[in-house]
């Protein structure tokens, strides 16, 4: 029985996803664009910025034969001829190509000074038409003192990779010491853990503003009348249709010394001075909460509205009081439009840029300050993608705390 | 059919012609934006427009260099021209991101005042970093630069540039070290502890600017009480009725220059309308607009005389001016730039 009815099932069940095909493929067709939308801008550029925070192409690209003839080198003393004849011979080319700026600025992240000794090196073997007579090693460390020092070449020696971990280590303010070994980096440079630190905690706190200010709001709206309800909502949602540009500039007009908070508090003798509320970490939270607010609202609000009020009414009649009515039954249903709005809120504002640039003060900016100097000013994208790295992993890691112990299904728009 | 064809090539022959009139009838031009492009789109688009008929498409940016990076990184710019500082320079340069120039098509390089022109770049003004106050609310304003850092004598915020570049050198000058000798200081350990010292003293009343139309407007609305400015700005914001001084004292001086970014799609246009700003009476021009200099010598003559004494070049504002060293900052600039950032942000 079994034997005849098997070929049969299996007929049947091919049958039925022949007959399922087109309506799949259609469904995969609708799908599709924006799955290549996706890919497109989003999972493409995430992969390209994670490249390049590990690329090492400079090396590689003008010391073409300096680097094969490094690999065999044991590092004690100086690397023998053959590796200073490839040297010489792939400065010539980069004296020729005008490489030899490119590959000084990348060396010179590693050991400061490179630059400019690169590009002298290069000139130098350049006007040495023959091979001399003392042979390579010595006209190369006649240029320079820095070609006698074998970290200099193991330096050279570790960058014959296409991958270097130099600028991940860097946007942890971690570095390889001479000798290979990751060290701290010296104190007057140590920056980018304290900036982490700081984007995290201005994050939070704006995280927790918006709660403070945004949950009786939300619950005021909740509760309203329909006509009330939606004159709330309109203001909340008014500044979100407002560019962040503008709504920062008129926080500008807002704090700067003689701006109107300023010149209120003056006129009602609050102070006599102006108070500096620009450029300063409060001046920094208060724009960010304003900016911030409505994303935490909606989702709250939105919670709130499928909780019918009537469960509220049973509570008090069956004996509790208003206070602990609204936390034993009411707050923990709000929880789901808690979560989401505080998890838009904080992920929003690790990535803030614009507001803590024109509001804040040199203490207040945040990783994307950084990253945006580094990608615009100095030209270090490799560093530049090693901070986004960073700044991305931390994101994902504090999300995948926040699933864990809320549950991912606590998370929800509405 | 044969017909069709000949309908065809002309068709062709049409499109390709109007294809190649685009593209010589228009030039790409980049630069800082605000008064320094105005300036520049009367002294030099409009009298090219005029002379040639080329349209000129302007662009404007920050001096962010890693616009004209990616547009060649992605394989070709659509820029023809950009005007780029001293610094953005060196860097393009070295990253080759820029024409090797062909000074032939430009002019006699000789008559450049010395450290003014390159392989990459052709200077067209010279323009200061200085101090500046307003005089309406401060009578008796700073004179020298050493009053920047006496907040005993000027209490109150001070602006400065978010960069380490002029502010090393305004805090050793300050600090008693002759202009000469600045950069030999700021290359030993020593000196440079010693300018962050100097500028620890006035730390905590520092406002930081980043983009040039800011100190004027900190100025204007009194947040702060002197600020560090390029002295253009200034210039223009007394032409609108504010009342600002200018302190020419140890001014920096500095060049703006232009380049042709590599694989320009004009690039006989280019040279052709970098030859033309570099024509002595037009490269003088731009003075009448904007108080920066011209930096061929043979455009000296053409200066107009009522705005001689507003330019930094002026004699009586040049006696201890200080020209700020590139290659200073293209070796250390990298090492510097992280401590200052460390600097602001403890």
């Amino acid at each position: 029985m079994s034997s005849l009815a098997e070929p049969a099932h299996r007929s049947l069940r091919a049958q039925t996803f022949r007959a399922a095909l087109p309506d799949r493929l259609i469904a995969l067709g609708l799908v599709l664009p924006a799955l290549l939308f996706l890919v497109v801008t989003f999972i493409a550029p995430i992969g390209a910025l994670l490249m390049k925070s590990v690329d090492n192409a400079e090396p590689a690209a003008v010391l073409v034969e300096t680097l094969p003839a490094i690999g065999a080198w044991d590092g004690v003393g100086l690397p023998p001829e053959p590796v200073f004849a490839a040297l010489a011979a792939d400065l010539k080319a980069a004296q020729k190509n005008r490489t030899a700026a490119g590959l000084g600025k990348r060396l010179n992240y590693e050991l400061p000074g490179m630059r400019s000794k690169i590009l002298s090196a290069a000139r130098a073997v350049s006007k040495i038409e023959t091979p001399p007579a003392g042979g390579w090693t010595e006209a190369i460390t006649g240029i320079d003192p820095v070609w006698k020092d074998t970290q200099t070449w193991s330096v050279l020696q570790r960058n014959a990779s296409p991958v270097t971990a130099h600028y991940l280590l860097n946007s942890l303010d971690l570095t390889r010491g001479p000798d290979g070994a990751i060290a701290a980096v010296p104190e007057s440079e140590a920056i980018f853990l304290t900036i982490l630190g700081r984007t995290l905690f201005i994050a939070a706190v704006v995280t927790l503003g918006t709660l403070v200010l945004g949950y009786p709001l939300a619950y005021a709206a909740a509760i309203a009348p329909p006509a009330v309800a939606a004159t709330l909502m309109l203001f909340v949602l008014l500044p979100l249709w407002t560019s962040l540009l503008v709504r920062t500039t008129a926080w500008v007009v807002l704090l700067q010394s003689n701006g109107v908070i300023n010149d209120f508090m003056m006129r009602l003798g609050f102070t006599s001075e102006p108070v500096q509320l620009i450029f300063t970490r409060f001046g920094t939270l208060a724009a960010m909460i304003h900016i911030q607010l409505p994303f935490t609202v909606l989702p709250i609000y939105s919670v709130m509205r499928q909780i019918p009020q009537t469960q509220l009414r049973a509570a008090r009649s069956l004996g509790a009081g208003p206070l602990s009515a609204f936390w034993r039954i009411y707050a923990p249903q709000t929880i789901p439009g808690v979560s989401a709005g505080c998890l838009i809120t904080f992920i929003l504002s690790l990535g803030y840029y614009l507001t803590p640039a024109l509001v804040g003060g040199a203490t207040d900016q945040m990783m994307s300050n950084f990253i945006s100097d580094f990608i615009n000013r100095d030209l270090n994208w490799g560093l530049a993608s090693a901070l986004g790295t960073v700044l991305l992993l931390t994101t994902l890691a504090l999300y995948a705390v926040y699933v864990r112990v809320l549950g991912a299904d606590r998370i929800r728009l509405g | 059919m044969r017909g069709t064809l000949k309908h065809l090539a002309i068709g062709a022959a049409f499109v390709a012609a109007s294809m190649s009139m685009a593209s010589a009838a228009e030039l790409s031009i980049m630069s800082f934006g605000g008064a320094y492009q105005e300036a520049q789109r009367k002294a030099y688009f409009e009298t090219y427009t005029a002379k040639t008929g080329t349209k000129i498409i302007e662009q404007e940016y920050g001096g962010e260099i890693a616009k004209i990076k990616a547009q060649i990184e992605a394989g070709g710019t659509t820029l023809d021209v950009v005007d780029v500082d001293a610094p953005t320079l060196q860097q393009g340069c070295d990253e080759g991101l820029y024409e090797i120039l062909d000074w032939s098509k430009i002019g006699p390089q000789e008559d450049w005042i010395p450290g003014t022109s390159s392989d990459c770049g052709v200077g067209t003004i010279v323009y200061a970093t200085v101090l500046a106050y307003d005089t309406e609310k401060l009578a008796n304003g700073p004179t020298t630069i050493a009053d920047l850092f006496d907040t005993a004598k000027f209490p109150g915020k001070r602006g400065l540039w978010k960069n380490p570049m002029s502010n090393l050198e305004f805090a050793l000058l300050a600090d008693g070290v002759p202009a000469a000798e600045v950069y030999a200081t700021l290359s030993t350990p020593e000196g440079l502890d010693r300018a962050f010292a100097k500028l620890d003293t006035i730390k905590k009343d520092a406002v930081w600017w980043e983009a040039g139309a800011q100190p004027p407007q900190l100025l204007a609305s009194g947040e702060v009480v002197m600020t560090t400015v390029w002295n253009g700005r200034i210039a223009n914001a007394n032409k609108e009725g504010k009342k600002f001084a200018i302190v020419w004292d140890n001014q920096l001086l500095d060049t703006d220059y232009w380049v042709i970014p590599k694989g320009a799609k004009n690039l006989d246009l280019a040279y052709d309308f970098i030859a033309h700003t570099a024509d002595p009476k037009v490269m003088a021009g731009i003075s009448n607009y904007i108080t920066y200099g011209p930096v061929r010598k043979a455009a000296a003559e053409f200066i107009n005389p009522e705005m001689l004494d507003k330019l930094p070049t002026a004699p009586a504002n040049m006696t201890k001016a200080m020209t700020i060293d590139y290659g200073f900052w293209g070796d250390n600039g990298e090492e510097i730039r992280k401590r200052f950032t460390t600097w602001l942000a403890q």
